[in-house]
């Protein structure tokens, strides 16, 4: 390509929201001005992935389509006369018109993503022309039945969490009585750094409109909702499109496709409760009431929303769907391990060089995932944990990074598949403060029903809180683990069971925190404020005076060009000292 | 009905199929802990006191929720069990005042009993309190929520046997509490003062007023009556202490199943009230005078034959009254109707 004039058709910006948190709207319009000038078009696509290069721009022509990162819209004007002439900015290459230049991508194997970062979402003929809808109209030739058995051969189990099978959740809600059924979407996706569903459904919204109809048909339900939060307005956004477009084709409403079967979707957005991810207390939202999960049995499938039969499958789950359709259970189920087929999205967040979104076949090794696609640990640092499944998941160590990503195998560790949030630590973190912090979200998001999540989850918090402020003893912690066992036992929904997990698996894998924590009170990983002190090193202290203008309590004292002190009792420990130091001599003990 | 055989600790149990595995084992004298539980209210199963082993089950249910099968295996007690029933109450009597000393409840709380019975003299658990300021200066109903075990017991009977809804749970977490709308007295709200959250509250979160300070619970003996003020005929427990009436309750074995009016609960003070007239009296010279049943029947019967003989029988008309029984009422007609010849009869229902 390089030297010759290249004929450049459509340039799509990447505008998921992580997209443009990262300036990709200016890029936009950057691009649109030089569309103006040099006549071409200019486009959008959701998120490709690559957090770590975001903004991203697709470049296409009758030369193909080449993928760059890294673009900043100041640069872009004066690279643009290069690009036209086929000369592309090695560095910022990712996808060169025949491959990835990246093994973050290369890596993967995408089939959920299969659209996403390269078509443009709000633009149905893009998805048409990507097989889109194609699994529907096969589908409509079919008996439901077919498409139970078919979903049901694949294997394929919830991604939201659980793991259950889809095909036999679809058949339990066709078998169930009634003439009123419901398909639910549910896009509450509310872990701390997951954000799995929400490019899907900016990136590739078609993809899960179209699962949600074929499971409608399947199970013979005539409605289905999405309920998405409302805090991802750009997903809200894209859905409505979709759903108007897919009707607007036929694909929706009516005797789709001019068959007998009729299917609607409404939106609900959530209103920020993190339980409302629970699906009996998703369905008591849908209905207007409070967002608490009730007892199961009887479970969606038999009494669901309004009271009715009702199937409620995650996003990635939906996505899954016309993909399966259209190449065959067989080949879906040949991807995987015995125990989990397909794939599964993860977002790859935390102390890793490369941060974004992964998907991987089934049986693929965390150390694959953070090390071969995910590059390693960021500063070159050492790994300590990865804490998988949000925060009713669990923190493993280096010496389980050879599990496998897989419903069994995960379980067994004592984490969970989860939706997919994966955040890696190192040595800096704290496991102590780790297990806080996502005790202290659980804590604030609990409904409050049932006694062990509402009050244990507390109390659990508040030892920890002490333990990181080294007021709890040693012999207090069996106390912890006791309680964390009723919590897992004893409360009523999902989130309460499996609240304690952060808890109990530093506790399994990282003990010895806990005891330093509590016997020398000692943080190791110099995190937990409380059990940290800043000092001054004596021979690096030039006395120059900068850290006494930080410090805001009037700690820190010294003669002019001789070293300084802190003052401990006075010290809050916010830190400012030692970011403001330009000789690093403030280091925390 | 269906008849099951099921397990209970071993034991083998006959029982009718569908019923709540927690009443089965009640009848048959096995004691399961619970405080959400209420025969008047829909399965609900949040204070997890009752969860079981069933046999095949992976997780414990809950017994107040599980409705008994044909051969199912289930353990009432075990170690994990009375480990998890402990630390609940233990949970639940951190987030509570400790002045049961002098708590209305005191003595009739369920807390206090399970306390009591798993021998926790205090919590074990330090930390914060539930803090939860309200102001309700309502005559009837006094609501403490710093005791509110957040069984929603209230919510639910105000709800689903009541249906005014007029309370809800409101906050997250442990901030979670039990509001009206927008947390505004009882009275500003659809509230009818019915008093059914007082006799569902299982602790002394929600009292009622008109009984404070009269008498701890063991000093009050019941007895059964019947409610005087409409023809329903609810059967109620007068709670009486030194001859004087404290209070009134109602069992949940009698036709009324426990629930009373606003009147039934809360309008007895009438009883022991001075001004309260207990015998007929009759106007002599100006002045009422007491007079025995029969002199006042015998006067009334009189003026009653008077009238009738000398203005004709169109001159009489008689109201019956919604405190008298059917069966009261259609004898009041047929008295109008056979002895006095009169079809002027009207109830006070219908004015």
């Amino acid at each position: 390509m390089a030297g010759t004039k290249l004929k450049i058709k459509k340039v799509k910006v990447g505008l998921g929201t992580c997209g443009i948190a990262a300036g990709a709207s200016q890029v936009y319009q950057e691009l649109e001005s030089l569309g103006k000038k040099e006549g071409f078009e200019v486009g959008k696509v959701g998120c490709l992935g690559l957090c770590y290069r975001e903004p991203l721009i697709n470049i296409e022509g009758s030369f193909g389509r080449v993928v760059l990162g890294d673009i900043s819209p100041s640069e872009l004007k004066g690279a643009w006369e290069d690009i036209k002439n086929g000369y592309f900015p090695e560095e910022k290459i990712i996808f060169d018109g025949q491959n990835y230049r990246d093994n973050f991508i290369t890596r993967q194997k995408r089939i959920v993503l299969r659209n996403v970062g390269l078509i443009d979402p709000e633009d149905i003929e893009e998805y048409l022309a990507c097989n889109g809808y194609k699994g529907l109209e096969r589908v409509l030739t079919w008996e439901p039945e077919k498409v139970l058995t078919e979903v049901e051969k694949s294997g394929l189990r919830g991604r939201g969490g659980a793991g259950f099978p889809t095909g036999l959740k679809w058949k339990l809600t066709r078998a169930a009585p009634g003439d009123t059924k419901y398909i639910i979407c549910n896009a509450d996706e509310g872990d701390p750094g997951a954000f799995m569903d929400r490019s899907i459904l900016e990136g590739d919204p078609h993809s899960v409109v179209e699962g949600m109809i074929i499971a409608g048909y399947a199970v013979g339900a005539s409605e289905g909702y999405i309920y998405v939060r409302a805090e991802y307005p750009l997903a809200v956004k894209r859905i409505e499109k979709a759903l108007k477009q897919a009707e607007k084709k036929g694909f929706l409403g009516e005797n789709i496709l001019g068959s007998k079967f009729s299917f609607k979707i409404k939106i609900k957005e959530g209103a920020g409760a993190f339980v409302c991810g629970e699906e009996t207390a998703l369905i008591a939202s849908i209905e207007g009431k409070r967002g608490m999960p009730r007892l199961r049995p009887p479970f969606p499938a038999n009494r669901g929303l309004w009271g009715k039969p009702t199937s409620i499958n995650n996003v990635e789950t939906f996505a899954n769907i016309p993909w399966i359709i259209l190449h065959g259970a067989e080949e879906f189920a040949s991807i995987g391990t015995e125990d989990s087929k397909g794939t599964k999205v993860f977002a790859l967040a935390g102390r890793v060089k490369k941060t974004g979104l992964v998907e991987v076949p089934m049986g693929t090794s965390l150390k694959e995932i953070i090390f071969d696609i995910g590059g390693g640990i960021k500063e070159d640092k050492k790994f300590k944990a990865v804490q998988i499944g949000g925060p009713s998941g669990g923190c493993l160590p280096d010496k389980l990074l050879e599990t496998p990503v897989e419903y069994r195998a995960l379980t067994e560790t004592g984490a969970i598949m989860g939706s997919g949030g994966m955040i890696v630590l190192d040595e800096t973190s704290c496991m102590v403060d780790l297990a806080r912090y996502f005790l202290t979200f659980i804590q604030s998001e609990s409904c409050g029903k049932c006694v062990p999540c509402r009050v244990g989850t507390k109390r659990m918090l508040e030892m920890l809180n002490r333990l990181t402020e080294g007021e709890l003893s040693s012999e207090e912690i069996p106390k912890l683990e006791a309680l964390a066992h009723v919590v897992r036992t004893a409360s009523l929904c999902g989130l309460g069971q499996t609240a304690p997990n952060p808890v109990l698996t530093t506790l399994k894998y990282f003990f010895s925190e806990y005891d330093m924590h509590a016997k020398e009170k000692r943080c190791p990983a110099g995190v937990c404020t409380g059990l940290t002190t800043f000092v001054i090193n004596e021979k690096v202290c030039t006395g120059c005076g900068i850290c006494v203008k930080h410090c805001v309590v009037k700690a820190i004292s010294g003669e002019k060009k001789k070293p300084h002190r802190i003052d401990v009792e006075k010290c809050v420990k916010c830190g400012l000292c030692l970011i403001n130091c330009p000789f690093d001599a403030i280091y925390k003990v | 009905m269906k008849k099951v055989k099921l397990k209970i600790n071993e034991k083998v149990i006959e029982a009718v199929e569908g019923k709540l595995l927690l009443e089965v084992a009640k009848e048959n004298g096995v004691r399961i802990p619970h405080l959400c539980y209420e025969p008047r209210l829909k399965p609900y199963g949040s204070c997890r006191l009752c969860l079981v082993e069933i046999k095949g089950e992976r997780k414990l249910q809950p017994a107040c929720a599980t409705p008994v099968k044909n051969g199912m295996e289930v353990i009432t007690d075990s170690i994990t069990l009375y480990e998890i029933r402990r630390t609940i109450i233990d949970l639940l009597l951190s987030t509570h005042p400790e002045d049961c000393l002098t708590c209305e409840a005191c003595g009739r709380c369920t807390l206090q009993d399970l306390a009591y019975e798993y021998g926790l003299r205090k919590t074990s658990y330090q930390g914060e309190k539930p803090h939860t300021p309200l102001e309700d200066h309502n005559p009837l109903i006094f609501r403490e929520r710093e005791k509110c075990v957040l069984c929603g017991r209230c919510v639910r009977i105000c709800s689903e046997v009541q249906g005014v809804d007029a309370y809800t749970f409101a906050g997250r977490g442990f901030q979670t509490i039990i509001a009206t709308a927008f947390d505004e007295p009882l009275s500003l709200k659809n509230c009818e003062f019915c008093g059914q959250c007082v006799s569902t509250c299982p602790t002394g979160a929600l009292v009622s007023r008109l009984e404070m300070g009269k008498a701890r619970s063991w000093e009050s003996k019941g007895v059964m009556t019947t409610c005087p003020y409409c023809g329903c005929g609810c059967q109620i427990v007068l709670k009486v202490k030194d001859n004087q009436v404290v209070g009134v309750e109602s069992d949940y074995e009698t036709h009324n199943r426990g629930n009373l009016c606003a009147k039934g609960r809360f309008g007895w003070e009438f009883v022991n009230h001075p001004d309260r007239l207990k015998t007929p009296l009759i106007k002599k010279k100006g002045k009422f005078v007491k007079a025995s049943w029969d002199e006042a029947l015998a006067l009334v019967a009189e003026k009653l034959k008077f009238t009738k003989e000398k203005f004709g029988s169109e001159s009489i008309a008689f109201i019956a009254s919604a405190k008298c029984t059917n069966e009261e009422n259609y004898l009041l007609q047929k008295l109008a109707r056979v002895v006095f010849g009169t079809n002027n009869i009207d109830h006070c229902a219908r004015l």
